[in-house]
């Protein structure tokens, strides 16, 4: 039993770090409707640096906002990409993720692997003043964060820069008209976004007490399946804050569920099978059902004309019929 | 004063769909100016709209604004001057935010934007009071998604924005054409009192000859990328539906047939 609680926390604090990462996410996928790649090289970007500059004897919080910083420069390029070069937005986006893997090899000094051991971080900070384990620590630490977090996003979409950033989502056509470059709305949300996974991606390994070239694989559908859980959560939830609150929900209970699955003797290599095939269901649900109804609205015969008799409609219909029958 | 000097535009250069959509345009448009645009399909009407709002550059010529020279400037940065309306009604608004997020988008026009609140209280009773001038009831619906409003409502809406803040120029293109008959009536009635009332310069393309007749001071009539026929004040109230078919006819030397402009004769 003490063991599953222990699962439990685990997932539930690495879920609030990660519930960071699906806030970036959000922003990018759901805001200004770009599934942006470049996730799954700024969130391992982010531990990288965090973990190399804290080993460098630099102070944690200074790494991790060195992390943060480190992602908004890959969401800088992935956006510079697209805006200033025209390269499609997922295309830019995969051409950073590509990129930050040799970069991120480079800058753990071309080990996959960059262990913290006993070294100080934001975490073992919490741990050191309180005597709570790693992951109860984790676990303060990443709602104090997320808190800040979605206090900044509310406050910063409630902006005219913010309002913009939305309406190019929306509209680009009508934002562009109403004098915004969207240009620049477009790179200062792939920035935003980015810079948050990289914030995570710290956090997460500070948590692990590594950072890994492998640990940001999967993020981008890992965050969109945080997503759409959170949607099914809380659907009926209007309040931009609490939107980007159900994105965190959703990210712990991804989180728990695989711990879950694990747990039970999943191997945690199909999770990204699983994942995937979570989000595709998800998006294709939707379609489905549309599809679905216009089939069952479909009637061989016309029912409105039927009731109307002797309209034009049913006599068009039945002469066309006539000639069908003839043709044959 | 707004002017257009030899403005061309060819798209698809140099393949076999090349077509030179601006021929050597060359218009005036004085302030105060409410002037119809009329041509058959494909005569540069929609181009030169889109010429003067930016939307590409074109590839020789001079377009000014107020004595400045835009002719370079990207669409963004000539938003201060203009505001828009387009043929589909999905096009002005966003969809997915409130009715006044909207309108407070529209406000800041050309305006650098910062990190000040966008929704403020005392802008509110301006939006209140704009939207109930189209008496549609929308000023009760500021917090309403756009997307809930039909597409007679969003153009009206779309209508508001464009001339929340005064705009040099207003570019309406066939604003009404996509709206049922009785609705496209209370669109264009809109727009008569907002360009009249407040005195405002605008260009309207229409295919409706009558009402390209009855409104405005100023007609244009296009063909082939060229102005083929300017007339305004009093020789253009005495203009019959007849008239601009035998101009046409004549400028042109071929028959309005097969157009949409004969349909609405
Ligand atoms: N973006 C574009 N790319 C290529 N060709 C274009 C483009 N825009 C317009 N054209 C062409 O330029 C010509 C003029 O088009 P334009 O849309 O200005 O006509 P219009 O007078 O507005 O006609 P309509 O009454 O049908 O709206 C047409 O032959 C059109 O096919
Ligand atoms: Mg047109």
């Amino acid at each position: 039993m003490s063991g599953l609680l222990l699962v439990t926390q685990g997932a539930v604090s690495q879920g609030v770090l990660w519930g960071i990462m699906v806030l970036g996410v959000y922003i990018t996928y759901k805001l200004l409707d770009i599934p942006d790649l470049t996730a799954d090289g700024s969130f391992t970007l982010g531990g990288c640096v965090c973990t190399v500059a804290i080993l460098s004897g630099i102070n944690p919080i200074l790494a991790t906002v060195m992390g943060l910083f480190a992602g908004l420069m890959a969401g800088a390029v992935t956006g510079i990409l697209h805006t200033v070069f025209e390269i499609p937005a997922i295309l830019s986006g995969i051409l950073t993720q590509i990129g930050l893997w040799s970069v991120n090899l480079r800058i753990m000094g071309g080990k996959p692997n960059n262990p913290l051991l006993q070294a100080d971080s934001t975490i073992s900070f919490v741990v050191d003043r309180t005597g709570l384990s790693q992951s109860q620590a984790a676990l303060i630490v990443g709602v104090v964060l997320v808190i800040i977090v979605i206090a900044v996003l509310y406050w910063f979409f409630g902006t005219e820069i913010g309002a913009a950033l939305r309406a190019t989502g929306d509209n680009a056509d009508m934002i562009r008209a109403l004098g915004v470059n969207i240009n620049h709305t477009k790179l200062i949300a792939l920035s935003l976004s980015n810079g948050l996974i990289g914030l995570s991606g710290a956090m997460v390994a500070q948590m692990l007490k590594h950072a890994d070239i492998n640990m940001g694989r999967g993020a981008i559908v890992i965050g969109l399946a945080a997503i759409v859980i959170g949607e099914v959560l809380m659907n009926r939830v209007k309040n931009f804050g609490l939107k980007l609150f159900s994105a965190v929900v959703g990210a712990m209970i991804y989180l728990l569920i695989r711990a879950y699955a694990i747990q039970l003797g999943l191997n945690v290599n199909d999770m990204q099978l699983i994942s995937a095939l979570l989000v595709a269901v998800a998006l294709a649900i939707p379609v489905a059902m549309r599809k679905w109804r216009e089939k069952a609205a479909y009637t061989e015969e016309d029912l409105y004309a039927a009731e109307h008799e002797g309209s034009g409609v049913k006599a068009l219909a039945e002469a066309s019929e006539d000639a069908d029958k003839e043709g044959r | 004063m707004i002017s257009l000097k030899n403005v061309s535009k060819t798209f698809n250069r140099g393949t076999i769909n090349e077509k030179r959509a601006l021929d050597n345009l060359n218009l005036v448009i004085n302030d105060g100016d409410f002037i119809t645009v009329i041509g058959g399909n494909g005569a540069g009407k929609s181009t030169m709209l889109n010429a003067i709002a930016g939307v590409f550059p074109v590839d020789c010529g001079k377009i000014e604004i107020d004595g400045v020279n835009v002719t370079r400037d990207p669409e963004h940065k000539r938003a201060k001057y203009i505001g828009r309306v387009f043929q589909d009604p999905m096009k002005g608004t966003a969809a997915g935010m409130q009715i006044e997020e909207n309108l407070s988008l529209a406000l800041r026009r050309g305006k650098t934007r910062g990190l000040g609140w966008q929704i403020r209280a005392e802008e509110r009773e301006t939006y209140k009071n704009e939207l109930s001038r189209l008496g549609l009831g929308l000023e009760d619906r500021l917090t309403d998604r756009v997307g809930l409003l039909s597409g007679g409502q969003r153009q009206a809406v779309t209508l508001l924005m464009a001339t929340l803040k005064r705009p040099e120029l207003l570019l309406l293109d066939e604003h009404t054409a996509a709206l049922d008959p009785a609705t496209a009536a209370t669109v264009l009635k809109l727009t008569r009192e907002i360009v009249e009332g407040e005195k405002l310069t605008a260009l309207m393309v229409t295919h409706n000859m009558k009402d390209a007749i009855s409104i405005g001071n100023r007609l244009i009539m296009m063909d082939r990328g060229q102005i083929i026929y300017d007339v305004s004040g009093e020789e253009k109230e005495k203009l019959t539906v007849e008239d601009l078919l035998r101009k046409f006819e004549a400028a042109s030397g071929t028959e309005f047939s097969n157009d949409r402009m004969m349909l609405s004769r």
